[in-house]
Formats: structure tokens, sequence, C-alpha cells
């Protein structure tokens, strides 16, 4: 099987489990964000691909053959470090040319490939300027031209943006992924930016306490998370807690919702409703009752929180679209059974 | 590059060298001094294996405690002096501006690292009849004549503070560097004046700063051996002196090296007590 | 305030100079008195240094001692502190702490236990111990600024020459060294220097067969007074400054001497 293989990997430092029996395949060519809060192993999985930190147990295999032992400098592989860390005492040019460098590549080649990558990630002429004089940005795309000297089988970013200012970071994510589809090389990013997980991946992972919660396109990730843990950690939701009925009707807030149905009878839980799917109309008629405590105006975009059933229930809305409701007025919600998610606690 | 215990014995490869040079010749030397202040002492320079306790049995005359005794309160004296001018005085350079700083630095590293054979020189000159200081109080009016200032205790005093200060500054320097301004910005704030900052607020700080390098300049003031040979009289000598003069003069080397290996005692006992100081400094 | 400040700077600078001052004024005295202010003016004592076989050969020899002594306490410590960086030994510190020993104990007693050593070996006052002796006595120095430089290497730096191909050898050569190199620098510069200055172990060790620049003035102080003594004072204090000046241009002192505050 070609493309990367994990199996049932784990890493324990001490007693503490950073990483508990994961496993994972990333076809050739996909790119593939590894997200999830600080401290969730994603790093450590990372770092293990990378051979910079060895497996307590289980696999990995790269290509179809087995890499979970091979050192480091054997794997073919680029990186670009959170620190990024450039060589301080060597330039641009020599920064990039690096790899070719210690693999004995001759001289002229190395300069040819090193305005190749210079011209890839739009810095031509930069080969002799000192790393310590650029910009942030130019320091990310150095890192990340140097990573891709070698074309390697796998690239590998750890925290890439995260020293980068909002709008350069968006910036460069679209560039990134523009670049990668280019290449058409595998590629692993981890983050703990949501935005930039649902920009770049083909495939999300998202991990918690060193397990892997779900596995799936941004898409699948946002509108139908596995757990509470996915579907509050990815975008803004509300979690409310429901009841099913002998028929595995399902009752939220004191209300019956048409349409929507329990994976079992008698079985309770928490639906996880997007924002922009909560509707608000006037109250009665088969809508959860509930008052208006707050409106936030982003301008582009209108929150509404409503308290209903003990529980307070957050609505998204276009200006265009705004409801015409003040504080404290009494208001129905309307929770739509197609992009409401019944989670099974 | 994982960061990780030797896998294989070619992994210890580098450590051959320096364990074997720091093995074979510090240790060997070090426990060779300590068998030979057991050994026999010969006429005429020579020794003879022995395990003899007569070494250490001299500690127990007048004289040596005598000596014992200066070299304490010399090097304690030393230290305090050091210490008390060393504070301020780091503390305002580590406030200066950098470039003042490195002048600083660099000055107080040559004269630290100037060979105490040339202090002695240097002072001696100062202090002599002919070209020393008391020519300068002739001339301003102060003095009738002018005089020899050695040998004498404030001479040997003068000297070693000299030899220690620079020392006593580049120990205190990285903690007051490190010592966060705005501690003091806050004292400022709430009515202290400088000096009143300083005294209420940087020096119970640095309490344990303050002790470790009281101690760390008291075994440097303890390992001076020729100013108070070149400075004193013979009543000003230390342990350090009286070392060198039985090895090299009176040839007795189980003596000089039962005085060293006491020493060694006195040393590492206030070296373990520092370390302790720094670690309740660490603590806080 | 700045004005208490700087008399403050002012009296002991004095303090640390006026010794100096004189020793610098007498060597350019024009006979050989011991006179301040200095009577004439004459650079001979300097020339006295070079030209006067006996100063010449003690230069020589400080010289060659403290050039030789500084490599072997780098080759020391080199091999050393990368280990304690690279490896996780926790019983290699101990090595650590004899690299260190012989700096902080009173220097006595090192001396008198390589004079012990030498002389139970049958070796005593042959000129190479001086250079083990001053090898081990100032191991001390370069480990310190050694340590101190891998410890400000930044590991993934060393993580991503491998990710890069690079192995251990390889990354030693292209990233490490050139990293630490500065403190290579400053580490043997401070053994050369105080190896030069060195006394008490020098003579414990082949005080009788060699005569390096300390012992010679010392033997010189005891048998009476010649001005060279000064202006070989003055041409050491203007060496050591000079080295420690250079440390300063091309490194970072204030970091070296383990202040770690960057902003400063």
């Amino acid at each position: 099987m070609s493309g990367l293989s994990i199996q049932n990997v784990t890493k324990q430092f001490g007693t503490f489990t950073a990483v508990n029996d994961i496993s994972l395949s990333v076809p050739d060519g996909t790119f593939v964000c590894l997200l999830g809060p600080s401290g969730c192993g994603k790093t450590t999985l990372m770092r293990m691909i990378a051979g910079l930190d060895l497996p307590t147990g289980g696999s990995i295999a790269l290509g179809g053959s087995d890499i979970t032992k091979v050192p480091t400098h054997k794997r073919d592989l680029g990186m670009v470090f959170q620190s990024l860390a450039l060589f301080p005492h060597l330039t641009v040019g020599e920064n990039i040319a690096y790899s070719l460098r210690i693999r004995g590549t001759p001289k002229d080649v190395q300069k040819k490939r090193v305005e190749e990558l210079l011209a890839m990630i739009h810095l031509p002429g930069f080969a002799d300027r000192s790393v310590n004089k650029l910009s942030g940005g130019q320091r990310q795309r150095v890192a990340i031209a140097r990573a891709l000297a070698i074309s390697p089988k796998l690239f590998l970013l750890d925290e890439p943006l995260s020293a980068l200012d909002a709008k350069l970071r968006e910036a460069m994510q679209v560039e990134l992924r523009q670049l990668q589809q280019r290449l058409g090389i595998t590629t692993i990013v981890v983050t703990h930016d949501q935005r930039e997980a649902m920009t770049m991946a083909d495939t999300v992972v998202v991990m918690n306490k060193g397990e892997i919660r779900q596995a799936a396109a941004p898409v699948d990730i946002y509108r139908r998370p596995a757990d509470s843990f996915v579907a509050d950690f990815i975008g803004q939701t509300n979690l409310l807690p429901f009841e099913a009925d002998s028929a595995r009707r399902v009752t939220v807030l004191g209300q019956l919702i048409d349409g929507l149905y329990a994976p079992s009878s008698g079985a309770k839980g928490l639906l996880s409703v997007r924002p922009e799917d909560v509707q608000i109309t006037a109250p009665g008629n088969g809508a959860i009752s509930g008052t208006i405590t707050f409106i936030r105006d982003l301008g582009g975009a209108i929150e509404t929180f409503v308290e209903a059933g003990g529980s307070q229930v957050i609505a998204v809305s276009s200006p265009r679209s705004r409801p015409e409701v003040s504080v404290g007025q009494g208001v129905g919600i309307r929770l739509d059974p197609e992009t409401s998610v019944v989670l099974a606690k | 590059m994982r960061r990780e215990p030797p896998q294989r014995l070619s992994d210890y490869g580098p450590l051959l060298f320096p364990a074997g040079m720091l093995t074979l010749f510090f240790v060997v030397p070090f426990a060779t001094m300590i068998a030979v202040s057991f050994f026999q002492r010969q006429q005429g320079g020579f020794y003879t294996p022995a395990f003899v306790f007569d070494n250490y049995a001299r500690f127990l005359s007048l004289f040596f405690g005598k000596v014992l005794g200066f070299s304490l309160f010399l090097a304690i004296a030393v230290a305090i002096a050091c210490v008390v001018i060393g504070i301020p005085f780091t503390y305002l350079l580590s406030r200066s501006r950098r470039s003042l700083q490195i002048v600083w630095l660099v000055a107080l590293l040559s004269i630290l690292s100037l060979s105490e054979v040339m202090i002695g020189f240097a002072w001696s000159t100062l202090f002599s009849r002919t070209a020393g200081i008391t020519n300068l109080f002739v001339w301003l009016g102060l003095m009738e004549q002018a005089q020899a200032l050695t040998p004498s205790f404030g001479a040997v005093m003068t000297a070693m503070t000299y030899q220690a200060f620079p020392y006593t500054v580049l120990v205190l320097y990285p903690a007051l560097v490190r010592l966060d301004p705005t501690l003091t910005e806050a004292a400022r704030t709430l009515g202290a004046s400088p000096v009143k900052a300083f005294f209420t607020v940087v020096v119970p700080a640095l309490r344990n700063t303050i002790l470790a390098t009281l101690i760390m300049v008291f075994i440097f003031a303890l390992g001076s051996y020729l100013l108070p040979q070149l400075l004193g009289r013979p009543q000003h000598w230390t342990l350090s002196v009286l070392i060198t003069d039985q090895a090299i003069y009176q040839s007795n080397m189980p003596f000089a090296a039962a005085m060293a290996v006491f020493l060694v005692m006195v040393s590492l006992a206030l070296v373990g007590l520092s370390l302790y100081a720094g670690q309740q400094r660490q603590a806080k | 305030m700045t004005v208490l400040r700087r008399l403050f700077f002012f009296a002991v600078g004095l303090f640390l100079a006026l010794p100096l001052i004189v020793v610098a004024g007498v060597s350019v005295n024009q006979r050989q008195t011991l006179a301040f202010p200095p009577q004439g003016f004459s650079l001979s004592w300097y020339g006295q240094i070079f030209t006067n076989a006996e100063w010449r050969n003690a230069l020589i020899a400080s010289l060659t001692l403290a050039a030789a002594s500084a490599l072997l306490a780098l080759l020391i410590a080199l091999p050393l502190a990368w280990f304690l960086w690279r490896r996780i030994a926790p019983w290699a510190n101990i090595f650590q702490l004899l690299g260190v020993a012989p700096f902080t104990l009173p220097p006595v007693i090192t001396a008198l236990g390589l004079l012990t050593f030498w002389a139970t070996t049958g070796l005593y006052g042959q000129p190479w111990t001086a250079v083990i002796s001053h090898g081990i006595f100032f191991v001390t120095l370069p480990l310190v600024t050694l340590s101190l430089g891998f410890s400000a290497i930044d590991r993934s730096l060393v993580e991503a020459a491998a990710t890069m191909g690079a192995d251990d050898r390889t990354v030693f050569r292209t990233v490490v060294l050139p990293l630490i190199l500065p403190y290579l620098v400053s580490g043997y510069a401070f053994a050369f220097v105080l190896s030069l200055n060195e006394y008490i172990v020098a003579y414990m060790t082949v005080g009788f067969t060699m005569e390096t620049l300390p012992i010679k003035i010392f033997n010189a102080l005891r048998y009476g007074y010649t001005p060279t003594m000064a202006s070989v004072t003055v041409l050491f204090l203007l060496v050591a400054a000079v080295i420690f000046g250079l440390v300063a241009r091309f490194g970072d002192l204030p970091k070296l001497l383990g202040a770690m505050a960057e902003d400063k």
C-alpha cells in the first residue's frame, strides 16, 4: 500500500500517554490536517512520523515499507518547524540548498534548484540574503522551500503559520494549499486553528487527549460531527440536551421536533445545532419558546442569544434576514431536523 | 535528533578522552595528595609510604591555630569588603548602558586574569616609599615625608580586596542583571527614594545571592598565596602560603598535603553551603 | 543620583586603576629606579622583554604554555560538553563537576595535587607536564562557555537538519560547530589569558626547570627590582584587554558572563 500508514501507534512519556493507539492512513497526494487543542498529542504524532520521537508501540509505514525505527535522516522528509528552524549561520540560498549539499549534489545543480524554489515561493534573487533580515512571511516561505528542496515523499508542517499575523496567515493558507495541489505531495499539517484546517485539508483529523475523535473531509466534520467534542471544537455550535421517547422521537427543551429521530428509544444525549441553522420565529405553533437575552451585531452577521428551557441558544443571521426582535422579548425557536445532529451521550 | 541515553558502546566514544584526562590528571593527583598526607616525612625532602596521622596531629599546635584563625579572618574581611562595595557597584552597572557595561566587564576580566604576582608587584610599588602613593600625599601637603606602607596588614587587605573585587562583581552580575527592574520602579512609585529602594527592595530580594557570593569570595580569598607573602609580615601568612612554603621551601610534602586536604574540606563544606543557599534561592 | 553614581563609579575605577597607573609610570623610567612620577621617559624596558634573552625565553615559554594548554583544555571540554548536551546520561555530570572543581577550589590544592602526582610518577619538571597541568586547571573555562553555547542552540535546528537527511556527524559539522564557534573561541581566549598569568600551578610543577613570565617576575622580585617587571605587567594587561575586547566585539560578553536578559 502506498501513502502513509499509521497503525496502533502509542507514545508514553513516563506515566503520561501522549498518543493512545492511533491508526490513520494517508493516501498519496492528500493534504491532512491534525487538528486539536494544545496537548492533544498532534505534535507528538507528527514527531513520530518524522522519527524525532520513537513510538512506545505500533508501527508507521511509508510507501509500503516500515519506517518505525528508521532514523530521521534516512526518511526523505521535508519538515517545517513551528519555530521555522532556519539556520542563522547560513544565507537564504544555503538554507534552501542544505539537504542537497549534504547529499553531495553538484554546486551548479544546487544553484539551479535554489533558483527554482525561490521563484516558486515568489522570492527570486533572495539567495544571498541573511535569513535574519527577512520578514515573518518571507522566513515562512524560505522554510517551506527548504523542506521541499529534495522533493520529499512526505511534507510535514508543525504549526507552520502560528507566528504570522492573522491576515498574512490566511493568505499563506491559500498559498500553501495551492502549492500542495500543484506538486501533488502528501502533506500533513499540525494546527490548532480550525479555520486553517478547513481551508487547506482534504482530510481533517480532530484529536483530543491522545486519540482521534474524527477523521473526515472538512465539510463532513462541520456538518456531521462524530461527537460533542468535535461539534464544539469545529466552529460554533449549540449543544442542547435531548430525550427520545419509545418511538425514538426527539424532544429538545420541552418541544418535540418533528422528523428528528434518535438512534435508539429512550436515549438521552446532545443535539448539535449550528447557530446559522437556528431560526427565530414568533412564539407558539410548535416552536421552542424562549426569551432574547442579548443581541450582538457584528456588522457582517447578527448573533441573537436566546434563553430557553434553562439553556442558551445562539442564532446567527445575516443582516438581510435580521429578525425584528429586541432584548427581553419572548420568541420561538425552530430547529431543522435536516441540519441538527444527534450525538449519543 | 532525539536526545536519548547512549544506545551503543560507541556512543560513549566522545566521553573517553575527557573522562580519561580528568580522571588521570585530576582525580588521581588528588588521591595521591590525600595518600601523601598520611605518609611519613624523611629528612631531605623525601617521604615514605605509611599510614600515620602525624601530619594532621600538627594541626593541634598553637602556631597552626593562629595561621588558620588569621586565614579565616582575612578571607572573611576581604569577602565582606568586596560584597559591600560590589553589590551597589554591580547593581548600578547592570542598570547602565550596554556599551558601558561591556567596557567595565572587559576591564574587570583583564584585572581578574592579571597574575597574582603582578598584582602583588603593582601594590608593592604603589605602597613603596620611592614610587608610592605617599609621594602624592606629600605633594598635596598631607604628609611630611614619603614612607613605605608595606609590609602591613592594611596592604595585604587592600591588595586582596583589589584581587577579589572583579571576581565578586562577575559572580553578582548575572543575578543582578536578571533582577526585575520593575521591583525598584514599584518601590519608587510607592514613595521610596532610589537609595531607600535599593536597601528595602534590592538587597532583601538578593539575600541568598549575597550569602552565596560571600562564600564564593571567601573561598577565592582563601586561595590567595602570594599577596600575604609579598605585602605582609610573617604573621600575616595564610594557610595557602603555609602550604606553598611547606611544599616548596621546607620540602615537607606530607604536612603540606595534610593542610591542603584540610583546606579542601573547608572549601567543600563552604561550596556545599553556597549551593544550598543557591537552591534556597531557586526554591523561592 | 547620576552625580552620586558617577562619583561611585569613578572611585571604584580609581581604586582599580591606581596600581596599574603607577606600574605603567615606573615602566617608562629612564634609569633602573623605582620612581613615580617617572624620571625621564624610555620604552627600553618594553624592548627588554624581547631583547633580553632571559625575559624573551620566559615570554616564549609563557606563550607556548598558554597556547598549548588552552588547546588541551578545549579538547577536553568540547567532547564532554557535546556529550552532556547530546545524550541523557545523568551520571556523566560527575565529569562536569570534575571539570569545574579545579577552578573552584583554592589553586594551591590543584597545584599541590599535581606536584605530588608528577613527583610520584617521576615526571616532575618535564615542560609538557605544565601543559597538562594547566589544561586540567583551566578546563573549567571552555567547559562553562561551551555548555552555555550548547544550551543556546535551538534543538529544532538540529531536528530540522535531521529531517533534511543529516546524520549525527553531519549535523555536528554543518550546524552545531558553526553555532558554537563563538563560544569555542571565547573559551579558548579565557583559558589562554589565564594560563598566561597563572603562577602557582606552573611554579609547583615546573618552577625549577622552566621560567614562565609570572615565575620570572616572582623570582626577580626576590632579587631586587627591574622596571622590566613593570613593562611585562603592562604588556600582559594590554594583551588581556585586547583579547577580552575582541571576545566582546565578536561575541556577546554580557551573555557569556551569565546575563541572559536579551533586551539589555
